[in-house]
Protein backbone atom coordinates (compact mmCIF):
# COMPACT_ATOMS: atom_id res chain seq x y z
CA UNK A 1 0.00 0.00 0.00
CA UNK A 2 1.00 3.60 -0.48
CA UNK A 3 2.09 5.34 2.66
CA UNK A 4 2.80 9.02 2.23
CA UNK A 5 3.41 9.50 5.95
CA UNK A 6 6.81 7.96 5.25
CA UNK A 7 7.77 11.05 3.31
CA UNK A 8 6.98 13.40 6.18
CA UNK A 9 10.15 12.49 8.08
CA UNK A 10 12.20 13.34 5.03
CA UNK A 11 10.44 16.58 4.15
CA UNK A 12 13.11 18.90 5.60
CA UNK A 13 15.72 17.20 3.41
CA UNK A 14 13.49 17.37 0.39
CA UNK A 15 12.79 21.04 0.97
CA UNK A 16 16.51 21.66 1.23
CA UNK A 17 17.02 19.77 -2.02
CA UNK A 18 14.27 21.83 -3.66
CA UNK A 19 16.21 24.92 -2.64
CA UNK A 20 19.30 23.49 -4.36
CA UNK A 21 17.22 22.86 -7.49
CA UNK A 22 15.97 26.42 -7.41
CA UNK A 23 19.50 27.73 -6.96
CA UNK A 24 20.83 25.78 -9.94
CA UNK A 25 17.91 26.96 -12.07
CA UNK A 26 18.22 30.62 -11.20
CA UNK A 27 22.00 30.77 -11.50
CA UNK A 28 22.12 28.86 -14.79
CA UNK A 29 19.27 30.96 -16.20
CA UNK A 30 21.26 34.07 -15.27
CA UNK A 31 24.34 32.68 -17.05
CA UNK A 32 22.15 31.82 -20.03
CA UNK A 33 20.54 35.25 -20.20
CA UNK A 34 23.88 37.09 -20.17
CA UNK A 35 25.85 34.71 -22.38
CA UNK A 36 22.84 34.40 -24.69
CA UNK A 37 22.78 38.16 -25.19
CA UNK A 38 26.46 38.17 -26.11
CA UNK A 39 25.93 35.36 -28.64
CA UNK A 40 22.86 37.11 -30.09
CA UNK A 41 24.77 40.38 -30.51
CA UNK A 42 27.66 38.54 -32.16
CA UNK A 43 25.27 36.78 -34.50
CA UNK A 44 23.50 39.97 -35.66
CA UNK A 45 26.72 41.95 -35.99
CA UNK A 46 28.00 42.93 -39.41
CA UNK A 47 31.50 41.67 -38.67
CA UNK A 48 31.93 38.23 -40.28
CA UNK A 49 34.33 36.86 -37.63
CA UNK A 50 31.76 37.56 -34.89
CA UNK A 51 29.00 35.89 -36.87
CA UNK A 52 31.21 32.83 -37.40
CA UNK A 53 31.97 32.60 -33.69
CA UNK A 54 28.27 32.76 -32.84
CA UNK A 55 27.35 30.18 -35.48
CA UNK A 56 30.09 27.84 -34.27
CA UNK A 57 28.82 28.11 -30.70
CA UNK A 58 25.24 27.41 -31.74
CA UNK A 59 26.32 24.52 -33.92
CA UNK A 60 28.27 22.78 -31.14
CA UNK A 61 25.88 23.44 -28.26
CA UNK A 62 22.64 22.67 -30.05
CA UNK A 63 24.14 19.74 -31.89
CA UNK A 64 25.31 17.75 -28.86
CA UNK A 65 23.39 16.35 -25.86
CA UNK A 66 23.40 18.50 -22.75
CA UNK A 67 24.44 15.49 -20.69
CA UNK A 68 27.59 15.05 -22.77
CA UNK A 69 28.40 18.73 -22.23
CA UNK A 70 27.82 18.35 -18.50
CA UNK A 71 30.05 15.28 -18.25
CA UNK A 72 32.79 16.97 -20.26
CA UNK A 73 32.73 19.93 -17.89
CA UNK A 74 32.52 17.94 -14.65
CA UNK A 75 34.53 14.81 -15.43
CA UNK A 76 36.56 16.05 -18.42
CA UNK A 77 37.93 19.40 -17.29
CA UNK A 78 39.83 18.01 -14.24
CA UNK A 79 41.97 16.08 -16.74
CA UNK A 80 43.36 19.40 -17.96
CA UNK A 81 43.62 20.81 -14.47
CA UNK A 82 40.29 22.61 -14.15
CA UNK A 83 38.30 21.27 -11.23
CA UNK A 84 34.82 22.56 -10.61
CA UNK A 85 32.50 21.72 -7.74
CA UNK A 86 29.46 19.68 -8.83
CA UNK A 87 27.24 22.71 -8.30
CA UNK A 88 29.45 25.03 -10.39
CA UNK A 89 29.80 22.44 -13.13
CA UNK A 90 26.02 22.04 -13.30
CA UNK A 91 25.39 25.80 -13.40
CA UNK A 92 28.05 26.32 -16.07
CA UNK A 93 26.87 23.43 -18.25
CA UNK A 94 23.19 24.32 -18.02
CA UNK A 95 23.96 28.01 -18.55
CA UNK A 96 26.15 27.42 -21.59
CA UNK A 97 23.52 25.16 -23.05
CA UNK A 98 20.64 27.53 -22.41
CA UNK A 99 22.62 30.45 -23.85
CA UNK A 100 22.38 28.88 -27.30
CA UNK A 101 18.60 28.74 -27.18
CA UNK A 102 18.24 32.09 -25.43
CA UNK A 103 20.47 33.72 -28.07
CA UNK A 104 18.02 32.63 -30.73
CA UNK A 105 15.10 33.97 -28.71
CA UNK A 106 16.80 37.35 -28.34
CA UNK A 107 17.71 37.38 -32.02
CA UNK A 108 14.10 36.78 -32.98
CA UNK A 109 13.09 39.65 -30.72
CA UNK A 110 15.73 41.98 -32.14
CA UNK A 111 14.78 41.11 -35.73
CA UNK A 112 11.15 41.92 -34.96
CA UNK A 113 11.99 45.57 -34.28
CA UNK A 114 11.10 47.59 -37.36
CA UNK A 115 13.75 49.32 -39.45
CA UNK A 116 11.86 52.57 -38.79
CA UNK A 117 12.76 52.38 -35.09
CA UNK A 118 16.43 52.05 -35.92
CA UNK A 119 16.28 54.87 -38.47
CA UNK A 120 14.52 57.13 -35.99
CA UNK A 121 17.21 56.43 -33.39
CA UNK A 122 19.95 56.97 -35.97
CA UNK A 123 18.46 60.26 -37.11
CA UNK A 124 18.56 61.43 -33.49
CA UNK A 125 22.29 60.84 -33.49
CA UNK A 126 22.27 57.65 -31.47
CA UNK A 127 25.22 55.36 -32.10
CA UNK A 128 25.09 51.57 -32.11
CA UNK A 129 25.47 51.02 -28.37
CA UNK A 130 22.93 53.65 -27.36
CA UNK A 131 20.49 52.45 -30.01
CA UNK A 132 20.74 48.90 -28.73
CA UNK A 133 20.53 49.86 -25.07
CA UNK A 134 17.68 52.36 -25.24
CA UNK A 135 15.62 51.43 -28.28
CA UNK A 136 16.19 47.94 -29.64
CA UNK A 137 16.86 45.75 -26.61
CA UNK A 138 14.05 47.06 -24.37
CA UNK A 139 11.57 46.36 -27.14
CA UNK A 140 13.19 43.07 -28.13
CA UNK A 141 13.16 41.90 -24.54
CA UNK A 142 9.47 42.63 -24.27
CA UNK A 143 8.80 40.49 -27.33
CA UNK A 144 11.07 37.76 -25.97
CA UNK A 145 9.64 37.43 -22.48
CA UNK A 146 7.11 34.66 -23.20
CA UNK A 147 9.76 32.50 -24.89
CA UNK A 148 12.33 33.29 -22.21
CA UNK A 149 9.83 32.23 -19.56
CA UNK A 150 9.30 28.99 -21.37
CA UNK A 151 13.06 28.47 -21.43
CA UNK A 152 13.34 29.21 -17.70
CA UNK A 153 10.73 26.57 -16.93
CA UNK A 154 12.56 24.07 -19.10
CA UNK A 155 15.76 24.82 -17.23
CA UNK A 156 14.06 24.25 -13.92
CA UNK A 157 13.25 20.76 -15.08
CA UNK A 158 16.63 20.23 -16.77
CA UNK A 159 18.31 21.06 -13.47
CA UNK A 160 17.52 17.45 -12.48
CA UNK A 161 20.41 16.44 -14.74
CA UNK A 162 22.70 17.83 -12.06
CA UNK A 163 21.93 14.71 -10.03
CA UNK A 164 24.17 12.86 -12.49
CA UNK A 165 27.19 14.86 -11.35
CA UNK A 166 26.41 14.24 -7.67
CA UNK A 167 24.60 17.49 -6.85
CA UNK A 168 22.13 16.79 -4.03
CA UNK A 169 19.19 18.39 -5.76
CA UNK A 170 15.56 17.37 -5.59
CA UNK A 171 15.64 14.35 -7.89
CA UNK A 172 18.86 12.94 -6.44
CA UNK A 173 17.58 13.17 -2.87
CA UNK A 174 14.19 11.71 -3.77
CA UNK A 175 15.88 8.84 -5.56
CA UNK A 176 18.00 8.10 -2.53
CA UNK A 177 15.07 7.98 -0.08
CA UNK A 178 12.76 6.23 -2.51
CA UNK A 179 15.23 3.39 -2.86
CA UNK A 180 16.11 3.08 0.80
CA UNK A 181 12.43 3.01 1.83
CA UNK A 182 11.24 1.08 -1.18
CA UNK A 183 8.61 3.82 -1.62
CA UNK A 184 9.11 4.98 -5.19
CA UNK A 185 5.64 6.28 -5.89
CA UNK A 186 5.50 8.25 -2.64
CA UNK A 187 8.83 10.03 -3.01
CA UNK A 188 8.60 10.64 -6.76
CA UNK A 189 5.05 11.98 -6.49
CA UNK A 190 6.19 14.40 -3.79
CA UNK A 191 9.23 15.34 -5.87
CA UNK A 192 6.97 15.98 -8.86
CA UNK A 193 4.74 18.11 -6.65
CA UNK A 194 7.72 20.22 -5.60
CA UNK A 195 8.77 20.69 -9.24
CA UNK A 196 5.20 21.64 -10.08
CA UNK A 197 5.14 24.13 -7.25
CA UNK A 198 8.32 25.77 -8.52
CA UNK A 199 7.17 25.94 -12.14
CA UNK A 200 3.83 27.37 -11.00
CA UNK A 201 5.58 30.10 -9.04
CA UNK A 202 7.84 30.78 -12.04
CA UNK A 203 4.84 31.06 -14.34
CA UNK A 204 3.11 33.43 -11.97
CA UNK A 205 6.15 35.69 -11.71
CA UNK A 206 6.64 35.62 -15.48
CA UNK A 207 3.08 36.69 -16.11
CA UNK A 208 3.62 39.62 -13.82
CA UNK A 209 6.85 40.57 -15.57
CA UNK A 210 5.15 40.29 -18.95
CA UNK A 211 2.36 42.58 -17.87
CA UNK A 212 4.82 45.05 -16.43
CA UNK A 213 6.90 45.15 -19.61
CA UNK A 214 3.91 45.56 -21.88
CA UNK A 215 3.48 49.28 -21.20
CA UNK A 216 2.81 51.14 -24.40
CA UNK A 217 2.59 47.92 -26.34
CA UNK A 218 1.32 48.28 -29.86
CA UNK B 1 6.95 87.62 -48.63
CA UNK B 2 9.20 84.61 -48.51
CA UNK B 3 10.71 85.21 -51.87
CA UNK B 4 12.80 88.20 -50.86
CA UNK B 5 14.09 86.68 -47.63
CA UNK B 6 17.82 87.27 -47.25
CA UNK B 7 19.97 84.16 -46.92
CA UNK B 8 23.29 84.43 -45.21
CA UNK B 9 24.72 81.02 -45.83
CA UNK B 10 24.54 77.71 -47.57
CA UNK B 11 23.18 74.97 -45.29
CA UNK B 12 23.03 71.98 -47.58
CA UNK B 13 24.92 71.51 -50.80
CA UNK B 14 24.57 68.53 -53.12
CA UNK B 15 26.90 68.17 -56.06
CA UNK B 16 26.21 65.63 -58.79
CA UNK B 17 24.68 63.15 -56.35
CA UNK B 18 23.92 59.68 -57.62
CA UNK B 19 22.32 56.82 -55.72
CA UNK B 20 21.75 53.32 -56.99
CA UNK B 21 20.21 50.28 -55.37
CA UNK B 22 21.81 47.38 -57.20
CA UNK B 23 21.05 47.92 -60.88
CA UNK B 24 18.45 50.55 -60.22
CA UNK B 25 19.64 54.14 -60.30
CA UNK B 26 17.21 56.15 -58.18
CA UNK B 27 19.04 59.48 -58.08
CA UNK B 28 20.64 60.39 -61.36
CA UNK B 29 22.89 63.37 -60.73
CA UNK B 30 21.39 66.04 -58.56
CA UNK B 31 22.86 69.47 -57.86
CA UNK B 32 21.06 71.36 -55.15
CA UNK B 33 21.91 74.22 -52.83
CA UNK B 34 19.74 74.98 -49.84
CA UNK B 35 20.28 78.26 -48.00
CA UNK B 36 20.09 78.69 -44.27
CA UNK B 37 16.49 79.46 -43.35
CA UNK B 38 15.11 78.31 -46.65
CA UNK B 39 12.04 76.07 -46.81
CA UNK B 40 12.23 73.73 -49.78
CA UNK B 41 9.39 71.48 -50.79
CA UNK B 42 10.14 68.43 -52.90
CA UNK B 43 7.28 67.07 -54.96
CA UNK B 44 6.99 64.35 -57.54
CA UNK B 45 5.24 61.06 -58.10
CA UNK B 46 6.20 57.98 -56.12
CA UNK B 47 9.38 56.41 -57.41
CA UNK B 48 10.73 59.76 -58.55
CA UNK B 49 13.51 59.52 -55.94
CA UNK B 50 12.34 62.37 -53.70
CA UNK B 51 12.36 60.37 -50.44
CA UNK B 52 15.71 58.81 -51.29
CA UNK B 53 17.15 62.26 -51.94
CA UNK B 54 15.96 63.39 -48.53
CA UNK B 55 17.35 60.30 -46.80
CA UNK B 56 20.77 60.89 -48.36
CA UNK B 57 21.06 64.23 -46.55
CA UNK B 58 21.29 62.56 -43.13
CA UNK B 59 23.06 59.46 -44.33
CA UNK B 60 20.14 57.06 -43.92
CA UNK B 61 21.12 56.24 -47.49
CA UNK B 62 24.74 56.31 -48.51
CA UNK B 63 25.22 58.03 -51.85
CA UNK B 64 26.87 56.11 -54.66
CA UNK B 65 28.78 59.10 -56.03
CA UNK B 66 28.82 62.86 -55.77
CA UNK B 67 29.19 65.12 -52.80
CA UNK B 68 26.97 66.32 -49.97
CA UNK B 69 28.01 69.12 -47.62
CA UNK B 70 25.88 69.98 -44.62
CA UNK B 71 26.68 73.10 -42.60
CA UNK B 72 30.17 73.17 -44.17
CA UNK B 73 30.89 69.59 -43.11
CA UNK B 74 31.38 67.06 -45.91
CA UNK B 75 29.24 63.93 -45.55
CA UNK B 76 32.05 61.55 -46.40
CA UNK B 77 33.31 58.32 -44.89
CA UNK B 78 34.63 60.09 -41.81
CA UNK B 79 32.61 58.68 -38.92
CA UNK B 80 32.94 61.81 -36.81
CA UNK B 81 31.56 63.90 -39.68
CA UNK B 82 28.64 61.52 -40.16
CA UNK B 83 27.83 61.55 -36.45
CA UNK B 84 28.07 65.33 -36.36
CA UNK B 85 25.73 65.75 -39.31
CA UNK B 86 23.21 63.27 -37.89
CA UNK B 87 23.03 65.38 -34.74
CA UNK B 88 22.48 68.55 -36.75
CA UNK B 89 19.85 67.16 -39.09
CA UNK B 90 16.41 66.34 -37.69
CA UNK B 91 14.12 63.94 -39.44
CA UNK B 92 10.38 63.36 -39.35
CA UNK B 93 9.14 60.14 -40.91
CA UNK B 94 5.97 59.22 -42.73
CA UNK B 95 5.27 56.47 -40.17
CA UNK B 96 6.21 58.70 -37.19
CA UNK B 97 8.49 55.99 -35.75
CA UNK B 98 7.97 57.02 -32.15
CA UNK B 99 9.51 54.66 -29.62
CA UNK B 100 6.51 52.63 -28.37
CA UNK B 101 8.03 51.75 -25.01
CA UNK B 102 8.53 55.38 -24.03
CA UNK B 103 6.08 58.11 -23.09
CA UNK B 104 5.72 61.19 -25.27
CA UNK B 105 8.08 63.04 -22.94
CA UNK B 106 10.66 60.24 -22.89
CA UNK B 107 10.56 60.06 -26.68
CA UNK B 108 11.61 63.69 -26.75
CA UNK B 109 14.20 63.60 -23.97
CA UNK B 110 16.05 60.37 -24.70
CA UNK B 111 18.38 61.77 -27.37
CA UNK B 112 19.22 65.14 -25.77
CA UNK B 113 20.03 63.35 -22.50
CA UNK B 114 22.05 60.47 -23.91
CA UNK B 115 23.45 61.86 -27.16
CA UNK B 116 24.03 65.48 -26.21
CA UNK B 117 24.60 64.60 -22.52
CA UNK B 118 22.53 67.52 -21.36
CA UNK B 119 21.17 67.63 -17.80
CA UNK B 120 17.96 65.64 -17.44
CA UNK B 121 15.97 68.26 -15.63
CA UNK B 122 16.75 70.98 -18.13
CA UNK B 123 15.92 68.68 -21.05
CA UNK B 124 12.61 67.68 -19.47
CA UNK B 125 11.59 71.28 -18.96
CA UNK B 126 12.42 72.05 -22.53
CA UNK B 127 10.55 68.94 -23.73
CA UNK B 128 7.47 70.09 -21.84
CA UNK B 129 7.72 73.41 -23.66
CA UNK B 130 8.08 71.66 -27.00
CA UNK B 131 5.00 69.57 -26.23
CA UNK B 132 3.16 72.78 -25.48
CA UNK B 133 4.34 74.19 -28.77
CA UNK B 134 2.85 71.25 -30.67
CA UNK B 135 -0.31 71.46 -28.57
CA UNK B 136 0.18 68.27 -26.56
CA UNK B 137 1.30 69.44 -23.15
CA UNK B 138 -1.31 67.28 -21.43
CA UNK B 139 -0.10 64.15 -23.23
CA UNK B 140 3.42 64.07 -21.87
CA UNK B 141 2.96 60.86 -19.91
CA UNK B 142 0.99 59.06 -22.62
CA UNK B 143 2.42 56.21 -24.66
CA UNK B 144 2.37 56.48 -28.47
CA UNK B 145 -0.26 53.79 -28.94
CA UNK B 146 -2.80 55.87 -27.05
CA UNK B 147 -2.23 58.86 -29.34
CA UNK B 148 -3.82 59.51 -32.71
CA UNK B 149 -1.64 59.55 -35.81
CA UNK B 150 -1.68 63.34 -35.87
CA UNK B 151 -0.66 63.52 -32.22
CA UNK B 152 2.10 60.97 -32.76
CA UNK B 153 3.48 62.96 -35.66
CA UNK B 154 3.43 66.15 -33.59
CA UNK B 155 5.38 64.39 -30.83
CA UNK B 156 7.81 63.18 -33.51
CA UNK B 157 8.32 66.77 -34.65
CA UNK B 158 8.94 67.86 -31.05
CA UNK B 159 11.39 64.97 -30.66
CA UNK B 160 13.39 66.14 -33.67
CA UNK B 161 13.31 69.78 -32.52
CA UNK B 162 14.66 68.83 -29.09
CA UNK B 163 18.04 68.15 -30.68
CA UNK B 164 18.17 71.78 -31.85
CA UNK B 165 18.78 70.73 -35.44
CA UNK B 166 20.06 73.15 -38.04
CA UNK B 167 18.02 71.46 -40.74
CA UNK B 168 14.74 69.55 -40.51
CA UNK B 169 13.83 66.91 -43.06
CA UNK B 170 10.20 65.86 -43.43
CA UNK B 171 9.53 62.68 -45.38
CA UNK B 172 5.87 62.81 -46.41
CA UNK B 173 4.88 63.78 -42.88
CA UNK B 174 1.13 63.67 -43.51
CA UNK B 175 0.82 60.78 -45.97
CA UNK B 176 0.01 58.17 -43.32
CA UNK B 177 -2.62 60.32 -41.63
CA UNK B 178 -6.39 60.28 -41.85
CA UNK B 179 -7.48 63.37 -43.82
CA UNK B 180 -8.97 65.10 -40.79
CA UNK B 181 -5.63 64.91 -38.94
CA UNK B 182 -3.49 66.40 -41.71
CA UNK B 183 -4.28 69.99 -40.81
CA UNK B 184 -3.01 69.89 -37.24
CA UNK B 185 0.35 68.48 -38.36
CA UNK B 186 0.77 70.94 -41.22
CA UNK B 187 0.03 73.76 -38.82
CA UNK B 188 2.91 72.68 -36.58
CA UNK B 189 5.25 72.33 -39.54
CA UNK B 190 4.26 75.79 -40.71
CA UNK B 191 5.01 77.17 -37.25
CA UNK B 192 8.48 75.63 -37.34
CA UNK B 193 9.06 77.11 -40.79
CA UNK B 194 8.00 80.56 -39.63
CA UNK B 195 10.58 80.42 -36.87
CA UNK B 196 13.27 80.38 -39.50
CA UNK B 197 14.19 76.68 -39.53
CA UNK B 198 15.88 75.39 -42.65
CA UNK B 199 13.58 72.69 -43.94
CA UNK B 200 13.23 70.18 -46.73
CA UNK B 201 9.72 68.81 -46.97
CA UNK B 202 8.81 65.93 -49.24
CA UNK B 203 5.07 66.26 -49.61
CA UNK B 204 1.97 65.61 -51.64
CA UNK B 205 0.21 68.61 -50.11
CA UNK B 206 0.38 71.12 -52.93
CA UNK B 207 -1.40 73.86 -51.02
CA UNK B 208 1.05 73.48 -48.18
CA UNK B 209 3.97 73.66 -50.60
CA UNK B 210 2.47 76.74 -52.21
CA UNK B 211 1.92 78.57 -48.94
CA UNK B 212 4.88 77.56 -46.80
CA UNK B 213 7.75 76.69 -49.12
CA UNK B 214 10.10 79.30 -50.52
CA UNK B 215 11.07 77.00 -53.30
CA UNK B 216 9.52 73.94 -54.88
CA UNK B 217 11.55 71.22 -56.49
CA UNK B 218 9.79 68.86 -58.83
CA UNK B 219 11.51 65.53 -59.25
CA UNK B 220 10.87 63.02 -61.97
CA UNK B 221 12.78 59.88 -62.72
CA UNK B 222 15.69 60.63 -60.35
CA UNK B 223 16.30 64.16 -61.65
CA UNK B 224 15.19 67.65 -60.80
CA UNK B 225 12.77 68.34 -63.62
CA UNK B 226 11.77 71.83 -62.62
CA UNK B 227 12.29 74.17 -59.69
CA UNK B 228 11.70 77.71 -58.62
CA UNK B 229 9.70 80.00 -56.36
CA UNK B 230 6.88 77.90 -54.98
CA UNK B 231 3.91 79.86 -56.27
CA UNK B 232 5.37 80.36 -59.72
CA UNK B 233 6.27 76.73 -60.22
CA UNK B 234 2.96 75.43 -58.98
CA UNK B 235 0.73 77.99 -60.67
CA UNK B 236 2.66 78.23 -63.89
CA UNK B 237 4.44 74.91 -64.53
CA UNK B 238 6.76 74.88 -67.53
CA UNK B 239 7.40 71.21 -68.19
CA UNK B 240 4.83 68.73 -69.48
CA UNK B 241 5.71 66.30 -66.70
CA UNK B 242 4.96 68.80 -63.96
CA UNK B 243 1.77 69.89 -65.70
CA UNK B 244 0.66 66.28 -65.87
CA UNK B 245 1.66 65.69 -62.23
CA UNK B 246 -0.19 68.75 -60.96
CA UNK B 247 -3.20 67.88 -63.06
CA UNK B 248 -3.41 64.51 -61.32
CA UNK B 249 -2.72 65.59 -57.79
CA UNK B 250 -4.97 68.65 -57.69
CA UNK B 251 -8.02 66.73 -58.83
Amino acid sequence: MLDFSLVVDYLPFMIEATWVTLKISILSTAVGLILGLVIALLKISTIPVFVHIANFYLWIIRGTPMLVQLFLIYYGLPQIGIELTPMTAAVVALGINAAAYIAEIYRGGIMSISQGQIEAAESLGMGYVLRMRKIVLPQALRVSVPSLGNQAIMMLKDSSLASLVTVSELLMVSQRYAASNYAFIEFYVVAAAFYLLLTTIFTFILNRVEKRLSVGEV
Amino acid sequence: MDTDRQYSDVMVEMIDVHKRFGDLEVIKGIDLTIQTGEVVSVIGSSGSGKSTLLRCINHLEKITSGKIIVDKIPLDDNKANIAHIKREVGMVFQQFNLFPHMTALENITVAPIHVLKRPKKQVEEEAAMLLKKVGLEEKKNDYPKTLSGGQQQRVAIARALAMHPKVMLFDEPTSALDPELVGEVLQVIRKVAEEGMTMVVVTHEMNFAKEVADRVIFMANGRIEEQGIAKEVLLNPQSDKLRAFLGHSSS
